[in-house]
């Protein structure tokens, strides 16, 4: 059951809907590319949640009708739902499971199990999680090995809690299933893709 | 030649050929087969302005990643300057409006039907290939429902078999082309008919490698610095081809050599695969046993559209 939209109420999505999504879609493949890496996604919108302007240029770039979202509960879930609906004609959906994308906060996780973590043989129908972070610097250390990575990759995600990462961590134990990750903020993203094993820094 | 230009102001088509929808679908194939490295991703392939096995793949995926900023690089068999590659790079410079090259160093997007060009490839370089057949186990199983269920299972001991028949009956692991590798440990892959000569350059490689098999329907991809083993046995050693001869033109005893067949009284050549790299030699003066040749000159670039 969904309200009908106030058309009014809708910011505008991509200026050049084209060339935006294809610029940006180079900087998350970069990013998914080099797991830990900062990348500078350079979302040039004003999305209806302020802070939210990374994680809503991906949105808008990949998002479409095939693609059932599980958005946040409350006023940010609101703005982003209409928003979403209008500019990508996605589905939204209070079903973690049937989520092919999730944007959520730091502030309100759901546990990473209760999201589509794919089948055996078709690893790739898991959920993508959209997490939004208030900064990628200034948290808890950890260190990333894995496909992409040269050495070794050291992020430090602020805001996201302890028991987060073991959940991940537990996550990335059953890989070639696994929900995959990209972390952002107003304007850069981290892409942490199932294969990228972390490792607590002490 | 005469087609219409596709600039901005005089849209014929969309930006890149495909349509946005399909894009985004091809995209989140991508980020997924990123995530999952050598597994292949069902796509929805359309159809193409060329007909399957002409590259329909890598068009496709090179369409929904190319920009306005990339350099664009095609080759077919390591040669810029044949059909294929010639007019897959006219397509792209006209729906697409990219500046395209020859040179390896320059290109940021290098669409490649069987090479891995000789020079190194580097960080921030996307390789996208063509590919036929992205199944490697689909000569020994047949049924799709059976080798989804192999890859889900790691149950790989079938591709070992045909490596071990391969030593019984020949002696050696024979096959040039297409050789199984194993990427990350985990996933069999088919590197797509490269010659087994550029396997190792995948391994812990630099650049992006994306997978498009247009008429198959799969999406597959090696990231940057990512393990890609070539299978072998320990008593059996993995060994790419070599050669006796040098090239003929450029004297380069390293590169992957083409036989050219010059006449009727068995008479032949052999040069670089890659047309780039040996231009690039003979350039720094470079010169081999048949320089000066009549062939010499063909490979030159193609004037300026």
């Amino acid at each position: 059951m969904t309200a009908a939209l106030s058309l009014q109420d809708i910011q505008p999505g991509f200026a050049d809907p084209v060339y935006d999504a294809q610029r940006i879609f180079r900087r998350l493949m970069d990013a998914m590319a080099r797991p830990g890496r900062i990348v500078d996604i350079d979302a040039d919108i004003v999305p209806p949640v302020p802070g939210l302007e990374g994680l809503s240029a991906i949105a808008l770039t990949l998002l479409d009708f095939e693609t059932p979202v599980y958005l946040p509960r409350g006023e940010i879930g609101e703005a982003l739902s209409g928003w979403l609906r209008f500019h990508c004609g996605c589905p939204v959906t209070t079903d973690p499971q049937e989520a092919v994308f999730a944007i959520l906060s730091v502030t309100e996780l759901l546990p990473i199990s209760a999201f589509n973590s794919g089948d055996p043989k078709y690893p790739d129908r898991s959920t993508t999680l959209l997490l939004a972070c208030p900064a990628l610097e200034g948290g808890k250390h950890v260190s990333l090995t894995g496909p992409g990575i040269k050495e070794a990759a050291h992020i430090a995600p602020s805001g996201i809690p302890d028991s987060f990462w073991n959940e991940v961590m537990g996550d990335r134990s059953q890989f070639q299933l696994g929900v995959d990750i990209i972390m952002g903020t107003s304007n850069a993203v981290i892409g942490l893709p199932r294969t990228t094993r972390i490792n607590e820094e002490s | 030649m005469n087609a219409p230009s596709n600039l901005p102001a005089n849209r014929v088509y969309n930006y890149a050929y495909l349509d946005e929808q399909t894009k985004r679908m091809i995209r989140r194939s991508i980020l997924k087969a990123i995530a999952i490295p050598g597994y292949q991703v069902p796509f929805g392939s359309r159809e193409m302005p060329v007909p399957y096995g002409w590259g329909t793949g890598g068009i496709q995926v090179t369409a929904s990643i190319i920009g306005p900023d990339d350099v664009y690089k095609c080759i077919d068999q390591g040669a810029d300057d044949t059909t294929n590659a010639v007019s897959i790079r006219r397509f792209f410079a006209r729906v697409a409006d990219v500046a395209t090259t020859e040179q390896t160093e320059e290109a940021t997007i290098i669409q490649t039907r069987h090479r891995i060009p000789e020079a190194p490839l580097q960080e921030g370089q996307i390789m996208v290939y063509q590919v036929p057949q992205p199944e490697p186990l689909r000569g020994l199983e047949p049924r799709e429902t059976e080798t989804r269920a192999m890859h889900a299972y790691e149950e790989y001991g079938l591709q070992y078999l045909s490596l071990y028949e391969s030593v019984a009956a020949y002696g050696r692991i024979a096959g040039g082309a297409g050789y199984p590798v194993l990427v990350d440990e985990r996933y069999l892959m088919s590197p797509s008919p490269i010659p087994k000569f550029d396997n190792p350059k995948l391994h812990q490689s630099e650049a992006l490698h994306l997978f498009g098999a247009g008429r198959e329907k799969r999406i597959y991809a090696v990231p940057p610095h990512t393990d890609v083993r070539s299978l072998d046995f320990e008593d059996y050693p993995f060994e790419i081809q070599s050669w006796d001869e040098v090239c003929a033109l450029c004297n380069c005893d390293s590169s992957y050599k083409d036989e050219v067949i010059l006449d009727d009284d068995g008479n032949r050549m052999f040069v670089c695969s890659d047309s780039a790299y040996c231009g690039e030699r003979r350039k720094q003066g470079h010169s081999g046993p048949l320089a000066g040749h009549a062939l010499d000159q063909l490979d030159q670039p193609e004037d300026a559209e």
